[in-house]
Parts: C-alpha cells; structure tokens; sequence
C-alpha cells in the first residue's frame, strides 16, 4: 500500500465534474451545454476540455440571449466558442417576443426569468435530452436542494417534492422522449472554488469581471449601472429623474441581464486580488448583485419550477 | 479564512431531527467558520422577527423549500459547504424521521464521517439506534457521537458518561463499535460550547472540539489498500486523419474509482477478459506517470483492445468477479412498492443490467433492528435481496469497495431511481 495523499479539494472537485460529464456524454443521446461567456461556464468548459480532449467535445455550446447582455460578454463568448472550434447555437428571447410566445408586461422589465419560453423552446427544436449548466448549490437555498442529475417534466418543471433520489455516484439521466435533465457538474463548488480554478487554471474571462469605471446610481439600495450600450448601439438603464449618475470602480460578482444585475464597488482588477476579496466580502454572491432573486424567499424556487434553471 | 489551494476534503452528514438541534448545529458550524455572510444573517433575523422569535434561528438556514419553510420541518437532502482553510467540507443534511430513512442513506452514500445527534435530556433513543444502524450499513468509517443541549442540563458531566456508556453498550450489540471509529462529544450546538470554541462551561472535558475532529478526519480511501477499478465512461476515438498522431488514438476515460495504477501496470479489460498494458495515463494536457483514487483521467493501451463505456480495467494480478447473481442490502426508495415478478434495471459503475427479484429474505425493521419475512418492499425498507442479472457484473462486497460494492434500482417505465443496494 502507497502512503496516499488525499487529492486537494480544487482537483476532487475537478474530478467529480469531469466524470459527471463524462456520464452525461455516455447516459444521454444528444446533450447540449449552456454557455453564457460566464465565469461558472467559462469553467465548465476547461472541464470539458480536460474530459474530452483531444476529441470534438459531445455535445454543441448554447447561449440563450435576452439581448439586453453586456456587449463585453458577447464578444468574449464568441470569441472562446471559435477558439475551441466547437459549434456555438444562439437563441434569442427576442426571436420569442416576436412569435408571441414571450410578452413583456413592461419594455424594461428583466428578461432573466423570460429565458425559461426561449431554452424550451430551443430544447424542442433541437430534441436536446440532456442541459448542462453551470448552477452551484451554495448560490441560493433551492439550489442547495437540487440533484446533480436533475429531472424535468415535458414543461421543463423541476418538482422539488419528487425528486429523483441520487446516491453515491450513480446518476440516473434517463428520460423518456420530450422529458430532460439538467446537469450540473459544478453543484459542489462555491464561489470561492470557482475564483480559485479560474487563477489555477489562469483561465481568461470577460473584462467586466474586474475592476473598472463605470456610470451607476443608486437604485433601491443598490448600485445600478446605467447608459448600458447594447449590441444594436442602443443605450439601456437610462438614469431616471432625480437619480445622481456617479463614475465609479466597480466589478461584476455574477453576470447576467443588464437590467437586474448591479455591480459591486471594487479595485480588484485581477484574478488574484478577486479572490482575496472574495474571502473577506460579507455579501453573498447573489445577495446584493441580482435583483431578480430578492423579490421573495422563494423567487428562485418558484422560476426553476417554471422551467428556469 | 485563507485563500490557499491545496486543502483536502471531507464529506460528512448530520443524522438527527430538527429537535435534536441538528439545523441549530449547522448554523452553528457556518457561523463560526464565517461562512454565513451579512445579508444571509440579516435574512434570517428578520424571518425570526417575523415568526415571534427572540434569538437568531440558525436553523432557518438550512431549510430551503418553501414547503419546508411552511412546515418548520427538513424534506430533502440539503448539501451545504463551508471551508477552513485547510479542509473544505460537504455536509450532507438529512431529516432524521423514520419516514426519511431513504433520505438518510442517501446522505450517508458519499459520506466518510456521520455526526449522530442526542440530545442530553433524552439519551439514546429508538432514531439514535435507526441512525447509527444506517450510517453502519451505509458503511460510513467514522462516527462522531455528539451529546447536544449539555447546557440544559447544567453541563453535567455524569449526564454525559451514563449516555456514552449506553451508547457503547449499544453499538456493541450491532457490531458497530467493533467495525467502525466512533468518538464521543458532549456540546451545546445553541451556545457554541464544543463546536469550533471550547467555551468554559464543560472544563471536565478534555478531549478534542468538533471542528477538531472533522479537521483531523482521514480523507476517504485513505485507509486501507484498494484494488484498482475504473469504469470505462466513454471512449474517445478523434478519427482525425489530419493529424497522424490523433489518427489511432484511442483513450479509455473514466475516473479511478478506487486503487492506483501506473504507466506500465498489466491490467485486463472485464467483462471480456483481454490483457494489455497501461501505454500512458492523461489528465488534460499533463501527462500523468500514476494515477490514484477518485481522479478522472484518460487511459492508454499498448494494444488495439475493442472496449466500451460499462466495460471495467482493473490490474490483471487483483481482477474482481464477474457475477449473473448478487446479493444485497437493498434500501426501496420509491412509493410503488418493489414487485416481485417485474423486471428492473440494475445500475451499477458505468454498467447497467436487466434484474430479476430472486428473493427476498427479510426486512429489517429499522427501530428494533429485528428481523422480518416479507413479500414485498415499500418506501424506506431495508431487506436482504438476491438479484438475477441478465449481463455479468464486476463487483466487490460493499464492505471492501463502497464503490464497486454499491448499485442503484431503476424503474424501467417511469425511469424513476426506486432502490439502491450493497452488496453482500
């Protein structure tokens, strides 16, 4: 017997995705992976380079686009899909507006929770079986709940109450046809495991991860970008009467709709200097930064019900 | 907290009710690990406020469906993580009720260490023999006997022997205190007395904090020395005729369920039974010369071998058997009770087989550990179950491998994961 050295808790953790991986490429027939140019994604993809290569991974890239995306993200997005040589699919909760399938109760209302119309619509298109995301369990406490192999009905419905019971490493991704199951190989991370494989694995992300000036107000306590430029070269969050637009250093914690995620003030402009910032903040990840998770409790819980992931 | 990188891991579960202060605990340990931040603080005080209470209620924490909120009471399995700086942690937080027995064995299946929770003004009672019966069986090495609520009974020291003693006698009888490592802890998880500070109020106790305990944990598979198994996930074949190096690759990647091997190692493709030899070991980019337990590589063979996901290499000097036949601990999980005359399917590893019931010896009843004749099985039955499998398996008794030792029982029409089995 060999003295052990018990793997560090970044390679378990990269051992545990790189198999849940593995066996959604061997348990399912046609999986896609949800890639939004994120940090959660942009690890998720190291991983599967590290599980598939030096072959095509087995699956195609998808972005469902709320077109309301920081333009730094999109460019970074399509950028690493062309890097890697792998197939990057589009699809537009916009192109959703427009068949009526989602309709805005107000034109500057988020769009996050509308994606839920748009993935499912591009599951049925594709016959996806299979969506691998890059959810945490430590993000909020319905997630905390959720399996890793995660069932959900023909209405993409998670049933918290029903769930599908998962023991040691034996996933279960079976599914009859027009049902599918959300992977999520990276559930045991936190925030800070990702901050940490992001600098180990000197992993390069969008630029509005780092400290940067930017035109905010405050708005409902938070900070509020505003004067957004969108792809179109449209403005979006225009200040409203009254509001006192500040330039200020701030960086994004999560990035997600331009319309309900706010920044946090920050100089860290590195991914050594995020970490240490990380280890020492003393607001959640999602706490003060998505606006779209604060409306009740149960906000998450009631979205991913609904489809959401 | 540090931000350094080259911390271990533990995974660990909590057995006991809400009553027994086993959410209180939770909360406990993310608080003084700091692992709770403002705003989540601030959250929980307010709801508190809201339900009339006085003090933070830390259990609040951990329960994080609206039904559970609703009810005051733990449904699922919740999975909750805090870091120390040199260990990061799993804890896997399962309701203790009778009704929940699926829960907990599903907690306890990627545990190492269990936490079993009395209370001090009740002593070992029937769910403390349930807990301690399932973290047994669900092969969890170390257990960690916390005698909470000392503070409501003035910490008296007496209290706290009388309970260990019983204890002790207990685990005894069920052959528990012989095959596992179990220490005792008297603590007040409500006060913090015990849990990462010591505090003044028990100064008879001079053994270790709880957060000492779990710091010093071995690491899972640590212990003993394991047989190589790896579980061909997915072969990776490029067919790149650009690039001739790629154009016979050929890589077999899975994760070393348990064991070692290294580059050169003899080993035989199961259930086939074809030798080669370890060409190379990769991880990514980096090119590995050995590979231990729980890592996910990709493995290289001297010769053209035709191998695919379900198939097993393992070192040619330690193969396992290849059985038609098992016989197992089975946990039902599902609400259709198990019927005997259907058929399932077996997964097991990357493997999966048509099962057929053969019998069912007995159910055991998991409060009195009393063993009983049975005809079928319901939700949260334990039975001895042998199973006739259409496809061989490669297996070890569950004792020796929690990996190839363990199984799940699927549904073939509703999909659903009904049962999960050791083998015997």
């Amino acid at each position: 017997m060999s003295t052990k050295q018990p793997l560090s808790h970044l390679d378990w953790l990269e051992a545990e995705a790189i198999h849940i991986l593995r066996e959604v490429a061997g348990q399912c027939a046609n999986p896609v992976l949800l890639f939004s140019g994120g940090k959660d994604s942009l690890c998720i993809l190291r991983l599967a380079e590290k599980a598939f290569r030096p072959g095509r991974f087995p699956f195609p890239l998808m972005h469902i686009d709320t077109g309301h995306n920081y333009q730094e993200v999109i460019n970074f997005r399509d950028q690493r899909a062309a890097e890697l040589g792998e197939r990057l699919i589009v699809r537009s909760v916009e192109d959703s507006m427009k068949r009526g399938t989602v309709v805005l109760k107000t034109p500057d209302e988020p769009r996050n929770k509308h994606q839920s119309v748009t993935l499912l619509e591009a599951i049925e298109e594709f016959g996806f079986d299979c969506c691998i995301g890059g959810a945490r369990r430590d993000e909020e406490k319905a997630r905390a709940k959720e399996r890793i192999m995660s069932f959900r009905d023909e209405f993409g419905q998670w049933d918290p109450k029903n769930q599908r019971p998962e023991l040691w490493n034996l996933y279960n991704a079976r599914v009859h046809k027009g049902e599918n199951i959300r992977a999520f190989p990276i559930s045991n991370w936190t925030e800070m495991d990702v901050w940490q494989y992001i600098e180990r694995e000197k992993l390069e992300l969008p630029s509005i991860y780092f400290a940067h000036q930017r035109d905010i107000v405050m708005r409902h306590g938070a900070i509020f970008p505003v004067n957004v430029p969108l792809a179109s070269g449209e403005l979006i969050n225009q200040p409203k009467a009254g509001e006192e637009v500040i330039n200020m250093q701030v960086r994004f914690r999560t990035v997600g709709d331009v319309t309900c995620t706010a920044p946090v003030i920050s100089d860290a402009d590195d991914v050594s200097k995020i970490v240490v910032e990380t280890a020492t903040t003393t607001i959640t990840e999602r706490g003060a930064t998505r606006l779209d998770d604060q409306t009740s409790d149960a906000s998450m819980e009631q979205r991913k019900k609904e489809g959401y992931f | 907290m540090t931000t350094q990188h080259n911390d271990s891991l533990l995974r660990f579960m909590t057995c006991g009710s809400v009553d027994d202060g086993k959410s209180t605990l939770i909360g406990r340990l993310l608080y003084d690990t700091k692992t709770i931040l403002a705003d989540t603080l601030n959250n929980i005080e307010r709801t508190s406020k809201k339900r009339g209470m006085e003090a933070v209620d830390l259990s609040l924490l951990t329960d994080g469906l609206q039904a559970e909120r609703e009810q005051g009471i733990t449904i699922d399995v919740a999975y909750r993580y805090f870091s120390t700086g040199t260990r990061k942690y799993i804890i896997a937080d399962a309701p203790g009720h009778e009704q929940y027995t699926r829960n907990m064995v599903t907690a306890a299946s990627t545990a190492n260490l269990a936490i079993i929770l009395i209370d001090a003004r009740k002593g070992v009672l029937t769910q403390t023999r349930r807990h301690s019966y399932l973290a047994h069986l669900v092969g969890i090495p170390h257990i960690v006997v916390a005698v909470n609520k000392m503070d409501l009974v003035s910490y008296d020291q007496a209290t706290y022997e009388k309970i260990k003693a019983d204890y002790i006698a207990f685990a005894t009888e069920i052959g528990l205190a012989q095959a596992r490592d179990i220490k005792f802890i008297p603590m007040s998880a409500l006060n913090g007395d015990m849990l990462v500070d010591r505090l003044d109020n028990m100064d008879w106790y001079q053994g270790e904090t709880l957060l000492d305990i779990l710091e010093a944990a071995p690491a899972a598979h640590s212990e003993q020395a394991e047989a190589f198994r790896f579980p061909v996930q997915f072969v990776c074949r490029p067919h790149d005729s650009a690039n001739p190096e790629l154009h016979d690759f050929r890589g077999f990647m899975g994760r070393v369920e348990s064991g070692s091997i290294a580059v050169g190692d003899a080993v035989t493709v199961l259930p086939n039974g074809y030798q080669s030899k370890v060409k190379a070991i990769q991880l990514g980019n980096d090119q590995l010369q050995t590979a231990q337990t729980e890592q996910s590589i990709t493995l290289l063979l001297e010769d053209e071998i035709d191998t695919s996901r379900g198939d097993m290499i393992v070192k040619t000097s330690e193969a396992p058997e290849a059985v038609k036949q098992i016989e197992a601990h089975v946990c039902w999980l599902s609400e259709t009770p198990l019927s005997p005359a259907r058929t399932y399917i077996v997964r097991h590893t990357t493997r999966e087989s048509k099962a057929k019931i053969g019998s069912i010896q007995y159910k055991v009843d998991v409060n009195t550990l009393e063993q009983q004749a049975t005809a079928d099985l319901k939700m949260n039955d334990i039975a001895r179950v042998s199973f006739k499998l259409a496809q061989p398996l490669m297996v070890d008794s569950y004792d020796k491998n929690r990996a190839t030792g363990a199984f799940i029982v699927i549904d073939e029409s509703s999909n659903n994961t009904v049962g999960a089995g050791m083998i015997v």
